[in-house]
């Protein structure tokens, strides 16, 4: 294995990524004014989650990453978030007080 | 041991003794960069956790308190974030095809970025301070509850939504501070030719930081400014 076998990521797609991630910052503002109903968090959350996507798989190399170890502690990480997000939200929206 | 044959046989300074070659060092510190950023996710974790109970238990208050954020200012610190994470990446990739004098670039394009985000955001805490929406004794918001006109908000769950909100934002400025010092030393070391494309896992490891620091702000700014914004 070369020592030189680093992934290096194209200017051009570099620059594809910023550009997607301007446009959603515009369209999660832009909608924000739009009437959803519940619908507008959603969609906000949805939109964050696709540019955090975006900035984990190629600005933090993650989807060109050679070391699986990597993957597992990004993986294991959300999982654990999500693990004190989601089962706390389950007991406080489910309470009748 | 200076003169074991094990020193001698190195080829290169920066590959310590224990690590076999270049990328398995290269592999070893990224790991544990992502080990110290899993540590970050669950810190700001908490904050998140504590402000969607809040936000479910107080949710007028909410989003009375978040239409009184600047969400021009809010937006313009969003693309500039963005827009130094772009030159992170860009400083980053020409250390990997070593060059030298855009990295220097990209570096101090990215301080300046980083400076500005910290400017716009001493400029809305300016104005928060002036409206009296610091929690503490002398705290008065004037909002009314959306949909709602003439009901006053409650005083001491709109106060929730500021203490959330300065603990949330300060802890990310205080993050960037941290990253605008850093990206200062990277400056400087970039100018004098340390990061090569055989070595340069401190421009890799800072950039992750600051990339990562960008993705709590991109949750930061809908969940608070744009919780209600809907006419």
């Amino acid at each position: 294995m070369s020592e030189l076998s680093e992934h290096v990521v194209s200017p051009k797609t570099n620059v594809a990524v910023w550009l997607v991630l301007l446009v959603l910052t515009g369209v999660t503002t832009s909608i924000a004014f739009i009437d959803l109903g519940p619908l507008n968090t959603i969609v906000a959350l949805v939109i964050a989650t696709c540019k955090a996507l975006l900035v984990v798989l190629v600005f933090m190399h993650v989807k060109y990453a050679s070391d699986k170890l990597v993957k597992v502690v990004v993986i294991s990480a959300v999982f654990f978030l999500l693990l004190l997000l989601g089962l706390s939200l389950a007991d406080y929206s489910t309470r009748m007080l | 041991m200076p003169d074991s044959p094990i020193a001698v046989a190195h080829p290169r300074p920066e590959l310590k003794h224990h690590f076999a070659d270049m990328a398995q060092q290269r592999e070893a510190s990224s790991l544990g960069m992502w080990l110290f950023l899993a540590t970050e996710i669950m810190f700001f974790g908490g904050m998140f956790c504590a402000y969607l109970i809040y936000r479910l238990w107080y949710f007028p208050e909410f989003a009375a308190a978040s239409n009184s954020l600047d969400i021009t200012l809010g937006t313009v610190n969003t693309a500039v974030l963005i827009c130094s994470s772009l030159t992170v990446v860009l400083a980053v990739r020409a250390a990997q095809i070593g060059r030298r004098q855009a990295q220097v670039i990209y570096l101090a394009l990215t301080l300046v970025l980083g400076l500005a985000f910290l400017g716009i955001k001493a400029v809305e805490w300016t104005s928060k301070f002036k409206e009296h929406h610091i929690p503490g004794p002398t705290f008065h918001f004037e909002g009314t509850v959306p949909n709602h006109p003439g009901q006053p908000v409650d005083q001491q769950h709109a106060q929730i939504f500021f203490s959330l909100y300065f603990a949330m934002t300060g802890m990310h400025a205080l993050h960037m501070i941290i990253g605008v010092g850093i990206f200062s030393y990277l400056l400087y070391y970039a100018w004098k030719g340390r990061y090569t494309p055989e070595y340069h896992t401190p421009l890799e490891n800072s950039g992750l930081y600051w990339h990562f620091v960008d993705i709590v702000w991109i949750y930061l700014f809908p969940l608070l400014y744009l919780i209600d914004r809907k006419k």
